[in-house]
């Protein structure tokens, strides 16, 4: 993994610190409402490239990252 | 593969036809062996395998080797007893050496929480066939060789299951074996040729796109690991997977034996000797997906502390390789197995932790699946639609990594 996340209080802190947070992503194409709930809770976009998603600083100063990670070379793009 | 398996395992590689009866996605250990199962029980020949890469190059060459039945759940200790089962003969049908050795799987607790989930486990696998009965903690002292019974101080040993039936074998061997069968029987086994896309007419999957031209067929498995879900978009079938990476490694020789394979849930580890006499040990996904397969340096040291602290021999050792390999881990910690919403596009996919030990028989079933038109029995429970149909297996506890 080796991911390191800058922290606009804390500065750089590796991900060991850091939770993985959820960004759900139901298609727009879904409109039916328990189809929309299915992929909710069990369905994801899994790609291979950029993708947005939340961080949370557990270990350190307890606030929300927004980033874009490279998911083929796990580069944090911002 | 080298020049010196390729001749000591007769393998005939072939050319990409124009059209087949089926087309697989994927020259792992799941692929091959639903080819080799349509071939050798359903005589159904006209397959390729496609492969992108080598065969058995993905995660059955990098995974840790492990089966074992001791699942949570009755849906899964069938299946994977099932799978237990076929790879006792497996050697004996495929006329090849797997280094198969079922020697006993250890799975002990630190909490009296997991001492009751272990008590649970024993019952649930006797009832659906699976041989695991509940441990003490002195006959785990006695049984398990440098075991340290108050690790840290903080983690006592308070019992486990042993699961009489867990085993190793050697993963390209096994890989190799499905792969010479099935091209034996007449299977296209094509390596380095890469699936682009999937052409799909009126819900029915009509051809594949390869980097080598267009195959027309009626029938699609996609047998991929890691990039299942990039896979299944061609087809525009969406998937409740999600990639992650996984690392395990192994240490220089141990010159003691180490008879046993032995996991620790609350720890989060597992350890096992190879035949080379090398200590091998896995641990839990990284959190977040990714495609990535670059091993770390936080992997090793975090599991270092807590694998010397209840084996203590091991701090001798060094750390001689280590490896990543990428999960398709289900919301459910089950895998996903049969039919689409797209006709003639089957999947075997969402096999995480736990694709390897599972070969045979998901080999097996995708075959019957193939050939008959009809879900078997023992994989209808891990069909695609179960979310839908508020039948999710989660067992999650099962995986032993965890």
């Amino acid at each position: 993994m080796s991911l390191r996340i800058t922290c606009p209080t804390c500065g750089p802190r590796s991900a060991e610190e850091w939770i993985h947070g959820e960004m759900f992503d139901v298609p727009d194409s879904i409109t039916d409402t328990d189809e929309w709930d299915v992929d909710r809770g069990f369905f994801h976009n899994n790609p291979e490239g950029l993708v947005q998603e939340a961080w949370f600083h557990l270990y350190g100063c307890r606030r929300w990252v927004v980033i874009t990670r490279d998911t083929r070379t796990d580069e944090i793009l911002s | 593969m080298n020049e010196f398996w390729e001749a000591k395992v007769a393998l005939q590689w072939g050319t990409l036809k124009p059209s087949y009866d089926v087309v697989i996605i994927g020259g792992g250990g799941h692929g091959l062996a639903t080819a080799y199962n349509l071939a050798l029980r359903h005589g159904i020949t006209n397959v390729a395998v496609l492969e992108r890469s080598y065969i058995g190059g993905g995660n059955s060459g990098r995974n840790t080797t492990v089966i074992r039945s001791n699942y949570g759940k009755p849906e899964p200790v069938r299946f994977y007893q099932r799978s237990l089962e076929l790879y006792r003969d497996l050697e004996a049908e495929t006329e090849r050496w797997m280094m198969h050795d079922e020697r006993g799987l250890w799975w002990i607790t630190h909490t009296e929480a997991g001492r009751r989930t272990e008590i649970a486990r024993a019952e649930i696998n006797r009832a659906f066939g699976a041989d695991t009965r509940f441990a003490e903690p002195e006959e785990i002292e006695r049984e398990i060789p440098g075991i340290n019974m108050n690790p840290a101080g903080e983690f006592p040993v308070l019992g486990g299951s042993f699961h009489a039936g867990g085993a190793t074998a050697r993963h390209d061997r096994v890989v190799w074996a499905l792969a010479e069968g099935a091209m034996r029987a007449g299977v296209d086994i094509i390596q380095g040729v890469e699936v682009t896309g999937l052409k799909v007419e009126n819900n029915q999957i009509v051809g594949v796109e390869t980097t080598q031209g267009s195959i027309a067929t009626e029938t699609v498995v996609s047998a991929v690991g890691g990039h299942a879900t990039s896979v299944a978009d061609m087809a525009g079938v969406r998937l409740p997977i999600r990639t992650h990476p996984l690392q395990a490694f192994v240490t220089n020789h141990y010159e003691g034996t180490f008879d046993a394979i032995v996991a620790s849930i609350d720890l989060g580890f597992y350890v096992s000797q190879t035949a080379r006499g090398e200590m091998l040990g896995g641990a839990h996904i990284d959190p977040q997906p990714s495609y990535s397969r670059r091993s770390d340096h936080h992997f090793i040291s975090s599991i270092a502390k807590r694998i010397t602290a209840l084996f203590p021999f091991m701090g001798d050792l060094r750390v001689l390789r280590q490896w990543t390999g990428s999960c398709d881990m289900s919301p459910d910690y089950s895998p996903v197995m049969g039919r689409t919403p797209v006709d003639g596009f089957l999947i075997t996919t969402g096999w995480g932790t736990w694709g390897f030990k599972a070969i045979p028989a998901g080999g097996e079933a995708m075959a019957e699946l193939v050939a008959t038109g009809t879900t078997p029995e023992l994989i209808a429970p891990f069909s695609l639609d179960r979310f839908a149909k508020d039948r999710a297996l989660a067992d999650r506890g099962s995986s032993g990594t965890h």
